[in-house]
């Protein structure tokens, strides 16, 4: 009944500890960054993922193709030096070949097929929609770019300074936020690009076109403002952490707090929303382009491409499903994956 | 306590220092909330004055406004003998004093590695010539605080509170101050953590002849590192004196209160003191009571207590108290 309490005392379970277990024990685990940890639960996204394979994929093939491509987005393929226009090049369906093209073809010699066939000039369709796509591309990034520089710049400086100075740019923004934006874009755009033409003559800017540049104008002088009032958000509660008076107590300036605390805090945010800004500035392009506000002809956008496709709707329907699809496809991804990026690095962005 | 050779001349002199921020009260309407209002005392080369009140009596902004963080209201400041007025004044306050944060986690940026964090100083600064040079400053500081040195390139997540306080530590050493405004460095950490961090601010102070302001909310903690006490009630100071003396003989209501509340480990003389315990909350200081801001809670409260505000001043040699009954008591 009364069983006796014995102890038994298994003495190798009191051996010290080998060097090795100590080491074990001391250690932390391992260092893993923010950024690290970002970048696996965004490869962990299977949407995000192909989103980005498909933005890869759509962006290095309209860089490289046109690199080799036998045929140019401004040649007329029917006109040569010294001969009338051969008419037999234009509207091409695809896979079709003009007159010169099939004689050679008999001849046994083998021609590169016009994929897409080619438009009413008689240019290839298939270079056209993928250098329409890098011109696209090229506007909605450095549109981006532009949006970013000066949201960030204005941002930063309304949460950074607070009291007068923010009340001030934020009604500015305020003011800025309420014009009807498509309204401001096509005036903005008209009134540039008569007054941009004179100044732009003869630089180097004028190859680019003023349309172009007007576009980034537009871009610059409106769509900053949301931009702008993000980071001012971002900025204004980063600077009530401790950290950012312990900088100041250790005789930081404005400058510097900026730099190394308060922007580098908000990144994620920046390149998120940046990510984000990307597909609507290629969504204004085609829009403005569509409108006849874009770039100049010859060259070509994905805007502009459906655009001239209007004319033989009927007839030719494929020309104005190419470039559109390609704007969906593109404006889609780079939406999912900016979704992506921001549940990934952000998820307190979510809404 | 410091063993630090100790002379008379005040380090830090604080006269009728104040500090309003705006409060916006309603649509278009602001009020003064005022979290220190005429505030003055100084304190010796070498010695730790400790700073105590309750939560959200002002001792942090007393700390922040004395080392210039906000651009106090009113008063002045006088750091070695020289006020501080100019923007120079305040560069130059910036490399002899600074300030150890109440968070640990706040307190370090979550981007930054503490190789950086504690070199930031040095960075804003450029008090190095080669990158060999700052690291071997940093690896010294690192080394000074009882962080491991290999940690170096780690980020602060990764650490735990004490260790994070230690590395706030660190930055605060880095220029070599001579005064350091410790805000209730320990408060957020584990008892058992709270003892080593305190004995490592006393050996510092002994190795490096460093005076403190040293700020917590208890009473206790400021005992054993504190020469004098200073305690604050809804942004006044109501009482300072020798820490003994607050200890033994607290003269004002308030004191008397909170040293009631400390645990005696003499139980007859536990049995002999009663309790003390306040009616009532503290009350906002955007509507301080008028006279004496202690009077809504002071067990002593007269009519003349509503009238004025009861004067700061020296009832014996170095023990300051304000209130209007002190003889009486
Ligand atoms: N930057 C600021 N703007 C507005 N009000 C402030 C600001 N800083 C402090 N206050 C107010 O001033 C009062 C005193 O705050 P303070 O932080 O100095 O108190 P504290 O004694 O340090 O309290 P705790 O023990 O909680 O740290 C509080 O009422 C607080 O709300
Ligand atoms: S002045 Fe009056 S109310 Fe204030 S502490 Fe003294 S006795 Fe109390
Ligand atoms: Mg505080």
């Amino acid at each position: 009944m009364n069983k006796r309490f014995t102890m038994h005392i298994d003495v190798d379970a009191f051996l010290p500890a080998t060097d090795e277990e100590k080491a074990y024990m001391v250690q932390m685990r391992p260092s893993s960054t923010f950024f690290r940890d970002g970048v696996k639960r965004l490869l962990k996204n299977k949407v995000a993922t192909v989103s980005l394979i498909i933005i890869l994929i759509i962006t290095l093939s309209s860089l490289i193709i046109p690199a080799f491509w036998p045929y140019s987005y401004e040649s007329m393929l029917g006109v040569r030096p010294g001969k009338s226009v051969d008419a037999s090049f234009n509207n091409l369906s695809p896979f079709e070949y003009g007159e010169t093209e099939q004689a050679r073809i008999a001849a046994g010699e083998t021609v590169f097929p016009h994929i897409f066939g080619t438009d009413s000039s008689g240019r290839d369709y298939f270079i056209r929609v993928i250098y329409g796509t890098r011109i696209s591309l090229a506007v909605g990034f450095f549109a981006s770019l532009i949006v970013l520089i000066i949201g960030m710049t204005i941002g930063s400086i309304a949460g950074y300074c607070g009291g007068k100075v923010d009340l001030i740019i934020m009604r500015f923004v305020d003011m800025i936020y309420s014009l009807p934006d498509m309204l401001m874009v096509i005036l903005l755009a008209t009134v540039l690009k008569q007054t941009l033409a004179p100044v732009l003559e003869g630089t180097s800017l004028a190859r680019i076109g003023v349309n172009i540049i007007s576009l980034f104008v537009v871009f610059g002088v409106l769509y900053w403002v949301s931009m702008s009032r993000l980071i001012r958000g971002q900025i204004l509660s980063l600077r009530e952490q401790e950290y950012v008076l312990a900088a100041k107590a250790a005789g930081a300036k404005g400058g510097w707090i900026i730099r190394k605390h308060l922007l580098p805090n908000c990144i994620s945010v920046v390149v998120i929303s940046t990510a984000l800004q990307i597909p609507s500035a290629i969504f204004t392009e085609s829009f403005l382009s569509f409108v006849g506000l874009g770039v100049n002809a010859p060259m070509p956008s994905l805007g502009s491409l459906a655009s001239d496709a209007l004319n033989g709707l009927s007839s030719y329907p494929y020309r104005m499903v190419i470039p559109a699809v390609v704007i969906s496809l593109i404006v889609l991804s780079l939406n999912l994956f900016g979704d992506g990026l921001r549940d990934a690095f952000d998820p307190k962005l979510r809404t | 306590m410091s063993s630090f050779d100790r002379n008379d001349r005040p380090l830090v002199d604080v006269r009728h220092l104040k500090q309003y921020f705006n409060i916006t009260v309603g649509p278009l309407r602001t009020k003064a909330l005022k979290a220190v209002d005429d505030v003055s005392f100084s304190i010796r080369s070498g010695e730790t004055l400790g700073l105590v009140g309750e939560s959200g009596c002002g001792k942090t902004t007393v700390g922040r406004s004395i080392l210039h963080l906000y651009q106090p209201t009113g008063g002045e400041v006088e750091f070695e003998g020289r006020l501080i007025k100019t923007k120079s004044d305040i560069n130059e306050l910036r490399k002899k004093a600074t300030m150890v944060f109440q968070d640990p986690y706040s307190s370090l940026n979550p981007r930054m590695t503490v190789s950086d964090i504690i070199g930031e100083p040095l960075d804003i600064h450029k008090m190095y010539a080669n990158k060999a040079e700052r690291m071997e400053r940093i690896l010294e500081l690192m080394d000074r605080v009882g962080l491991n040195s290999e940690h170096a390139s780690r980020y602060a997540h990764e650490f735990s509170g004490g260790q994070r306080q230690r590395i706030g530590i660190a930055r605060a050493l880095a220029l070599r101050p001579e005064f350091i405004v410790c805000d209730e460095p320990v408060s957020a950490l584990d008892v058992s953590i709270q003892a080593q961090v305190i004995n490592m601010f006393v050996e510092l102070q002994e190795q490096m002849g460093l005076t403190y302001l040293f700020i917590a909310h208890d009473i206790l903690v400021v005992r054993h590192i504190s020469d004098r006490i200073a305690v604050m009630y809804l942004g006044k100071m109501v009482e300072l004196a020798d820490a003994s003396v607050i200890y033994d003989q607290p003269l004002h209501p308030y004191t008397r209160s909170l040293m009631s509340a400390v645990p005696q480990p003499d139980p007859k003389v536990a049995r002999a003191n009663k309790r003390i315990v306040l009616s009532g909350d503290i009350p906002s200081p955007l509507n301080a009571p008028s006279g004496c801001p202690f009077r809504t809670r002071c067990p002593h409260a007269a009519p003349c207590c509503a009238e004025a505000m009861p004067e700061f001043k020296e009832v014996e040699s170095g023990h300051f108290v304000a209130c209007h009954r002190v003889n009486e008591l």
